[in-house]
């Protein structure tokens, strides 16, 4: 059985190391700008359109083959840009000290927009990029065949986790961030730019999504549906985690792919079920996720 | 404030008279007023300052309950099939909202959205049960044991769910006025004031979310008959997502406003789809947004203004 669980349980990790970003991205969002932006997945699959894009034209341009990993990355960096200071600035800004149901809806309605944005620049075919997977190749340990890309998938999503903690933690930027995050009036007080902060966050936010997308692009390949799919996921993701947690986003995805991994091993038709019954399970008994600490409700 | 019932009582003469003019609207109304009861129930939580992004689950669950009695067990007549579906949606309802109503915001939100998306796969996969994606079919029931003709039983189901929106349109008006109704508002208000006068906010609540969930439910059943398919995709999140932007964009002040909001969305998109199809959410999305920015109280709030009413001292904003 642990023959069969092993190869099951790398994929799992691949494929919670593709939700962990847009996971991640989502709650950091959240944390900082105390918005749920339903629109996350959209962002995720408009990164996953770019760099399937960008590495079928270096294909087709005849450039050098290994020019598809710096462009899974350069997509996802030109999504964010494109996007996020832009969206933050306008429509997300707009919505600060308004009701969730507001900025839910606001959020909502840009879903709306991105998803046929990208019908019209993408078109409804599948696109498939699978350049980079071919080129890492596979390496059998143990008896077992594993993709290298997957491989390489788990351990830049840990280099990412590791890096977004040095970078709150460590940087001047990061720093600045956690204040906002800890009270926004008095950060503003000590004269901190949360404008500033908001964009910033909001921009990394999108990038790690849009990363999450070009990293899945050459596994996967990107279909119309992607970003309301991914969406959910992400949801259930951060909610699981604690929303606002790093650690609990990374623990959470972890969590949520292995369980659909047993689900798939010992109840297949509970499978696309997992993630959900999971996140309603943790919700029901945590409200606030498992590492949130959030305030109890006022009464 | 007197021109407000005549107002109403001319749409809804206007709605009995527009298959007459122009029969192929029938069907496109139908399924309107179908989805408006659904937006309805979920303007009532809006009213509470809940949003739900899973109330599309009681709106398939209403459909699937016909689908089921219908099929499976062969009981398929429309007056025995609607009080069916709604006892089974406000039973589920009922279930779900004794967990959920304890949570405020986007806890609510986010767990209205899991348990709809626990629905929604569950319909996908138990293929046995619910048929799948591919869904379960419907063949056109009777009316109080007469068999009619397709045509005649979607016009007879067209008159019947303008019978329904009118009554059940009366009896939810009355809730809001009742001491149960005027307590969800104070929800929003002040949930602690509320609970110190000794009302207890869990129990309105959960009378709110039974009712909006039997409002799906009814849309469900209608939607379900008149479509004659039912698919898991009524229950996946956006379409959640489209309900709670009905609501907003009609208004969630008075009864009509998600009606208003989901005929005008029907209408639009039949005409949308013959010229720009592949635009179709971009339009919503793009209206959605003008109507959060520049007018909150919805497409209602613009007939309310033409018809002298001012003030809902902010309960009807969201």
């Amino acid at each position: 059985m642990l023959q069969t669980l092993i190869p099951l349980f790398v994929d799992a990790l691949a494929n919670a190391a593709l939700i962990f970003f847009v996971a991640v991205g989502l709650t950091l969002v959240f944390s900082v700008l105390r918005i749920l932006n339903v629109a996350h997945g959209s962002l995720y699959s408009i990164g996953a359109y770019v760099a399937a894009s960008v590495g079928l034209w270096i294909v087709a341009a005849g450039l050098p083959a290994w020019l598809t990993f710096p462009a899974l990355v350069l997509s996802a960096a030109f999504t964010a840009l494109l996007f996020g200071p832009v969206i933050e600035r306008t429509l997300i800004r707009w919505t600060y000290g308004k009701s969730e149901a507001v900025q839910v809806l606001v959020t909502f309605g840009l879903f709306l927009i991105l998803e046929d944005l990208q019908r019209m620049v993408f078109g409804v075919q599948s696109i498939y990029a699978d350049t980079p997977m071919a080129l890492l190749g596979i390496s059998e340990i143990g008896g077992i065949v594993y993709l290298n890309y997957q491989l390489a998938l788990i351990g830049l999503a840990v280099a990412v986790l590791i890096g977004l903690r040095l970078f709150i933690r460590r940087s001047r930027t990061g720093k600045l961030l956690a204040a906002v995050v800890a009270d926004r009036e008095v950060s503003q007080a000590m004269g901190i730019d949360t404008n500033k902060m908001f964009m910033i966050a909001f921009t990394l936010g999108v990038l790690l999504a849009a990363l999450g997308g070009a990293m899945a692009t050459p596994t996967t390949g990107v279909a119309p549906g992607l970003g309301a799919d991914t969406m959910v996921l992400a949801f259930a993701v951060a909610a699981i985690g604690g929303l606002g947690q790093v650690e609990g986003a990374a623990v959470a995805s972890v969590i949520v792919a292995v369980a659909k991994v047993l689900a798939i091993y010992y109840a297949p038709a509970l499978d696309a079920v997992a993630p959900y019954l999971v996140m309603l399970a943790v919700l029901l008994v945590r409200p606030y996720g498992l590492f949130g600490a959030g305030a109890t409700r006022r009464i | 404030m007197r021109a407000l019932p005549l107002i109403l009582a001319a749409g809804l003469a206007l709605l009995a008279l527009a298959p007459l003019a122009a029969p192929y609207l029938q069907f496109v109304l139908t399924v309107a007023v179908a989805k408006g009861f659904a937006a309805l129930g979920v303007a009532l939580l809006l009213r509470a300052g809940l949003i739900s992004l899973g109330h599309a689950m009681f709106f398939a669950v209403g459909a699937y309950a016909a689908a089921f009695l219908a099929q499976a067990v062969g009981i398929n007549d429309f007056l025995l099939l609607l009080p069916f579906a709604v006892a089974v949606s406000a039973l589920a309802g009922l279930l779900v909202g004794a967990f959920l109503v304890r949570y405020r915001a986007i806890f609510f939100a986010m767990l209205n959205l899991a348990v709809s998306m626990v629905a929604y796969a569950l319909a996908s996969k138990l293929y046995s049960i619910t048929g799948g994606t591919d869904g379960l079919r419907i063949d056109v029931p009777t009316l109080m044991g007469m068999s009619l003709e397709k045509a005649q039983f979607d016009q007879a189901l067209y008159y019947i769910s303008l019978v329904l929106l009118a009554v059940v349109g009366w009896l939810v008006h009355r809730y809001l006025k009742s001491p149960l109704g005027q307590a969800l508002a104070a929800v929003h208000t002040n949930e602690v004031r509320l609970e110190y006068l000794g009302v207890s906010a869990w129990s309105t609540l959960l009378a709110a979310y039974t009712i909006s969930a039997a409002l799906a439910g009814i849309g469900g059943a209608i939607a379900a008959v008149a479509i004659g398919h039912v698919l898991p995709e009524y229950a996946f999140w956006t379409e959640s997502g489209h309900l709670v932007l009905t609501a907003v964009l009609g208004g969630i002040a008075g009864i009509a406003g998600p009606f208003v909001g989901s005929i005008f969305l029907e209408l639009i998109h039949t005409v949308a789809v013959g010229y720009a199809a592949e635009a179709w959410n971009l339009i919503v999305g793009v209206a959605l947004l003008a109507v959060i920015f520049f007018l909150p109280r919805g497409l209602f709030g613009l007939i309310e203004s033409a018809a002298g009413v001012k003030d809902h001292r902010g309960e009807t904003e969201l």
